[in-house]
């Protein structure tokens, strides 16, 4: 637009125009330049994307081939697959970590669904005070995985925390070290961050909400539909598509939750809570196998890959609504 | 709303309905459940070291000063901000170029484009921890801000990209065409026209780039070496990893983390359904 395009598509329509009619009469050059202004406004946004997203793929790729440990440089040079046959072959925490990664995401994403859902159902209905309660409610959104860890550690401590009071009506035992516990660390884990995700669900799924238009639920109110049905024929059927939508990016982003995990466990005790990324961040953080951590990126890509397209086809996304993925 | 009910079960059924117990009970439930764990934050970082109390009683603030001068939270705040600042700024005017463009133009590459956009989720930066750091370390940017800038803008710009293109796309281009007509140039048309009626989207916008960096750890974690340049994030798991957690110190550095997002988040709250509605679902 900078480039001054005073008689560019006056007569555009919406929302794409594969011709400027009110610039036929103009020269040619004039045109061509004109339809180099949206590549141009582009620029900046491909060239960073290609920077530091496209061009660090490659790399990923190409370091998985390669033996690079900022520790043991001399070492360093073409691997082939050692990485790989290592990494499927001896590195049992290679296995443990995917397992533990997929009851993680199952888990998280299942329950901020299930009670997103429930709130976002109660604030959509009329209340006095719902913009309050829905403010406060939602909060939680804008913290971040280490405050949410800084947050529960002072509710988990089993002297200062929250937790003694439950130890006081016999509930737990005194000094009882919740995250040091192989059975309890998981659920302990899985509250902390189900604090931060609820809001996730609610949001876009109240979003969605109140896009029902109003008369559907009248006219279903008139036939005598009680919530259950209004509920089984209206809500649940629009909600589909976001529903499907939300909890892929979910299943991707809780995924790749490396923040909360890294700081209230640290993986542990022992590897019992280390996910896949967070291995891959410890490769690089404290391990510096570049290679090797890369070669686990790479199957960190193959699954997210495999699972958003298995998922998008069964799920039948966008079917209800007559449009292909 | 249904036939009338009859006898006792009905007349119980009746004074439930009414009474919307069934709405405050479980808002209720999950009010204390988002609630209390903010509320014994703050209890922590109010109250005199050594107290037991569940009430910040009597109020001290010798937690914040301990933190914001000897710890170093005053210097990650202000590293926090100017991160938090420079992504809202770059991701507010790359995306208003690129979201332009999308949205009010047609020209080849167009739809592969916004495939790769939406790829780009799927790659998300802790899994581009290593080439990332390799990157920045050739272009000589380790233990500098502006890693953090450009790290933050890059890996929100996609999706903040198509919210602004939905959102561009919402105002009705003949309000532009009109302005063209009465003589102005397509950029003032833009700037006289739309620009002031995307106001909700760059307040949408830049709260989300400015709470995805405040909240962005393993960037600063790994980018950053020297404690100058620490994020607020950085500092708090310092302040967990201490030897012995001084807990009214960890509280305090939460309450300097937390209010600033909260508060840009109890202004954009309402405006964040209304965006996801707007720009996320028509894509």
């Amino acid at each position: 637009m900078s480039l001054g395009s005073r008689a560019l598509a006056i007569t555009q329509p919406v929302p794409l125009a594969p011709h400027d009619r009110g610039a036929e009469r103009h020269g040619r050059a004039r045109r061509r330049r004109k339809a180099l202004v949206p590549y141009a406004m582009l620029t900046p946004l491909v060239l960073l994307i290609l920077g530091f997203v496209a061009y660090p793929v490659l790399n990923v790729v190409y370091y998985s081939f390669q033996n690079y440990n900022v520790v043991e440089p001399f070492l360093n040079g073409f691997a082939g697959w050692s990485n790989y046959s290592t990494m499927f072959r001896h590195d049992p925490l290679f296995w443990t970590s995917l397992e533990f990664t997929a009851k993680w995401v199952f888990a998280e994403v299942f329950l901020q669904l299930v009670f997103g859902l429930v709130l976002a159902l109660i604030l959509n209905s009329a209340f006095r005070g719902r913009a309050i309660a829905r403010a406060l409610v939602f909060a939680p959104w804008a913290v971040s995985g280490v405050l949410t860890t800084t947050i529960w550690l002072l509710i988990y401590d089993p002297q200062a925390g929250l937790i003694g009071y439950l130890s006081d009506l016999g509930l737990t035992p005194h000094g009882f070290t919740i995250l040091a516990d192989t059975h309890t660390v998981f659920w302990a884990a899985i509250l902390a961050e189900l604090w931060r995700g609820l809001p996730f669900f609610a949001i876009i799924l109240l979003a969605d909400l109140q896009s029902i238009p109003t008369e559907l639920i009248e006219a279903a109110n008139c036939d005598g539909a009680n919530a259950w049905t209004r509920f089984r024929y209206i809500v649940a059927p629009h909600l589909r598509d976001a529903v499907i939508l939300s909890t892929l990016l979910r299943c991707v982003w809780e995924f790749n939750n490396v923040d909360l995990l890294y700081t209230l466990t640290n993986g542990g005790p022992g590897t019992e809570t280390t996910t896949l990324p967070l291995y891959i961040a410890r490769q690089a953080i404290t391990e510096h196998n570049f290679g090797y951590g890369s070669a686990l990126t790479m199957a960190g890509f193959v699954i997210l890959l495999v699972f958003s397209v298995a998922y998008l086809k069964f799920s039948k996304f966008g079917a209800s609504r007559g449009y292909a993925p | 709303m249904s036939a009338a009910p009859l006898g006792i079960a009905g007349e119980l059924a009746r004074r439930w309905e009414r009474s919307r117990l069934y709405l405050w009970v479980p808002l209720g439930l999950f009010m204390l459940f988002t609630l209390v764990p903010f509320y014994w934050m703050i209890v922590f970082a109010f109250r005199p070291d050594g107290s037991t109390h569940p009430y910040p009683w009597p109020v001290t603030l010798a937690n914040f000063k301990l933190v914001w001068n000897v710890l170093g939270f005053g210097v990650f705040f202000k590293n926090s901000v100017l991160v938090g600042v420079g992504t809202l700024v770059g991701v507010n005017v790359i995306s208003a170029l690129s979201g332009y463009a999308l949205a009010r133009f047609s020209f080849r590459g167009r739809g592969f484009l916004v495939v790769g956009l939406l790829c780009t989720q799927f790659v998300p930066g802790v899994m581009l921890l290593i080439p990332l750091f390799i990157i920045f370390r050739h272009l000589g940017l380790i233990d500098n801000l502006l890693a953090l800038v450009i790290g933050d803008t890059v890996f929100q710009l996609p999706l903040t990209t198509l919210l602004m293109s939905g959102f561009i796309r919402s105002v009705p281009v003949e309000l532009e065409e009109a302005a063209m007509v009465d003589g102005c140039s397509r950029l003032k048309a833009f700037r006289a026209v739309t620009l002031p009626l995307l106001r909700p989207a760059f307040v949408a916008i830049g709260s989300f780039a400015f709470v995805g960096s405040w909240n962005n750890f393993l960037f600063a974690l790994i980018f950053m070496n020297s404690q100058d340049h620490f994020t607020l994030p950085v500092g708090l798991d310092y302040t967990i990893g201490e030897f012995s957690v001084n807990f009214g110190a960890l509280a305090a550095g939460g309450v300097l983390a937390a209010v600033p997002v909260v508060l840009v988040f109890a202004i954009v709250q309402r405006y964040l359904v209304q965006g996801l509605t707007v720009g996320a679902i028509k894509g």
